[in-house]
């Protein structure tokens, strides 16, 4: 693998685990499986795209995709509260009507950003460690999130979503609006989505339609390869999961790539994903289930704390 | 203090499933009562309890909280005035929250929540532990552990703080020993008493028990399809038994109570 290899890998594990920690908030925090972010992803590239060639500062940009994904989460989180529609076509509704308006907020279906300033050039004004650059800057990014959603979930605002997503009804009894929740944290998680949209959009130099296809499989990729290796009940332990899962499943990725393994070649990548996100899936559910009798030894180590009888 | 006016409430109405729940409830319950509910399987107890809560709406009727008409309010909207203990320990704690974290969110019931630390300061945090500490059921030591890993007890004694940790009105208590073993249970019962006792709540506890009906609190209700069949307090009710229960019972349905649970418990 070459060390430009490695940097991409390294640039779009940071990116995509901004995405982790957006899918983190809806399907664990809040128990709603958002789909929306296959839209909402490019919608923060086209926004901030747009945006930076008409001229607009490279930081106001970003803040107005994170702003635009933001909107686009909250949409979908209106659709399920306000009209009861189902929190997976919710998503999925909101995600096809975001191709058609990530169209129209670009105008042709790609926009590039070759000699643009992003957000990315000031940086590297300030330092330079050549290809590295964009992921410490991106690093920085992506630790200030993790931080950020970490002292947010430890706030009165933040219990009460933890609460609403894993017990509804005791959340109800403790004055928690189960609703204003949802919308709460829905367009935070998709600000995140929105925003590594348009950091995806700076670093790689374009911002196109269908960049969208697979996000949230990459995400729950993430999230999932943080958790086996981290678990999942301290929110510390299961953000800083997010940004190593992301960044171990891209580095994966191009080692594959890179040398070839069974012939993987790049349009194959969401096949991989999906296959990786299935398997996971399917380890997961074993390691709980008592059906399966893998790896027992393991499977008693994780199941060790149990409630008390009594 | 709690008015239930000529409640109504039909489950699934106007199908063939239809299921008369409430017909008909009138209640005056005074500031300080200590309620027990009793009645066989689907005499509409649960159902009352839950109409008061708001998580079910009446069909016609009222309920009132100190004069107060708060028959529209949804269920987080009462929760400033209620408290509840529920029958499923899980159902009234959060298992992936640590126990200080599950009374914090009960801290701010009924309050704005803002962005401000949920857990507080040092003063703050301690007075929660002292609080733990009185429940005498062993979490004092166990603050930062989840509360899913806790006994069914001790989730009980905790989801009872966090119903009576703030001042409020009501205290719902909805056969919420039920699921206990009878050491647990009568631990959590007793503690129940003494906490709605010392904080002068107004309480309304549904029980499957006719012998803990009468020794606890300070009035006993009995329904039966959805009516209230019999209502005894003060003097009136040091002179009863289980066996003068079950009698009053066969004398206003024409019919022994057959649910077993109910006799032996």
């Amino acid at each position: 693998m070459s060390a430009l290899a490695i940097s991409g890998a390294i640039e779009a594990g940071l990116l995509f685990s901004l995405v982790a920690l957006g899918v983190y908030l809806s399907f664990r925090v809040l128990n709603f499986p958002d789909l929306t972010v296959d839209g909402s992803f490019p919608l923060g590239a086209a926004a901030a795209a747009v945006a930076i060639v008409n001229g607009v500062d490279p930081f106001l940009a970003t803040a107005l995709a994170t702003f635009a994904g933001a909107s686009a989460g909250f949409v979908s989180g209106f659709l399920n509260v306000r009209f009861r529609i189902l929190n997976l076509l919710a998503g999925i509704l909101t995600m096809v009507a975001l191709y058609s308006i990530n169209l129209r907020v670009m105008g042709r279906p790609n926009i590039s950003l070759y000699g643009e300033a992003t957000i990315f050039t000031p940086f590297e004004k300030w330092f330079d460690f050549g290809i590295w650059t964009t992921s410490i800057v991106l690093f920085v990014i992506a630790l200030g999130m993790k931080v950020l959603v970490d002292w947010f979930l430890g706030t009165q605002v933040g219990l009460a979503l933890r609460a609403s997503g894993e017990n509804p009804v005791m959340a109800r009894a403790q004055s928690v609006s189960n609703d204003r929740m949802t919308l709460i944290g829905m367009t935070l998680s998709n600000a995140l989505v929105g925003l590594a949209g348009a950091l995806f959009a700076q670093s790689q130099g374009m911002a196109d339609v269908s960049i969208g296809i697979g996000t949230i499989v990459t995400g729950l990729a993430a999230l999932i390869i943080g958790e086996t290796l981290l678990g999942s009940t301290k929110v510390v332990l299961a953000t800083l999961g997010c940004l190593i899962g992301a960044v171990l499943y891209r580095f994966f990725i191009a080692a594959a790539l890179s040398v070839g393994f069974l012939g993987i070649q790049a349009q194959d990548l969401n096949l991989v994903t999906a296959v990786v996100v299935a398997i996971a899936v399917v380890l997961s559910q074993a390691r709980r289930n008592s059906r399966f009798k893998l790896w027992p030894k393991l499977r008693r180590a994780l199941l060790t704390v149990q409630p008390q009888k009594g | 203090m709690l008015n239930v006016c000529d409640a109504y409430i039909t489950f699934n109405p106007g199908t063939p499933l239809a299921v008369p729940a409430l017909r008909g409830v009138d209640l005056d319950i005074e500031e300080g009562e200590f309620v027990t509910i009793i009645g066989t399987n689907g005499a509409g107890k649960s159902t009352l309890l839950s109409a008061v809560a708001g998580d079910v709406r009446l069909d016609r009727g009222g309920i009132y909280i100190d004069g107060h008409d708060v028959t529209s309010f949804p269920t987080e909207q009462r929760a400033a005035m209620i408290g509840r203990v529920f029958q499923e320990p899980r159902l009234g704690t959060c298992s992936s929250l640590t126990v200080e974290e599950n009374l914090a969110l009960a801290m701010s019931r009924g309050g704005r929540r803002s962005m401000r630390s949920a857990l507080g300061r040092g003063r703050e945090r301690r007075k929660l532990a002292e609080q733990v500490s009185r429940l005498g059921m062993g979490l004092e030591g166990r603050l930062g552990s989840l509360a899913g890993t806790l006994s069914g007890g001790q989730r009980q004694a905790l989801s009872l703080l966090m119903a009576t940790l703030l001042p409020m009105k009501i205290l719902i208590l909805d056969e919420h020993t039920a699921a206990l073993d009878p050491g647990a249970a009568a631990t959590v019962l007793d503690l129940s008493a003494e906490i709605a006792g010392e904080q002068k709540l107004t309480t309304l506890m549904v029980t499957h028990s006719m012998r803990n009906s009468l020794d606890y609190g300070t009035r006993t209700i009995m329904m039966n399809a959805g009516r209230v069949l019999l209502d005894i307090h003060g003097e009136e009710r040091k002179g009863y038994d289980v066996p003068d229960l079950l009698d009053l019972f066969k004398e206003s349905t024409g019919s022994a109570v057959e649910d077993d649970q109910l006799v032996l418990a």
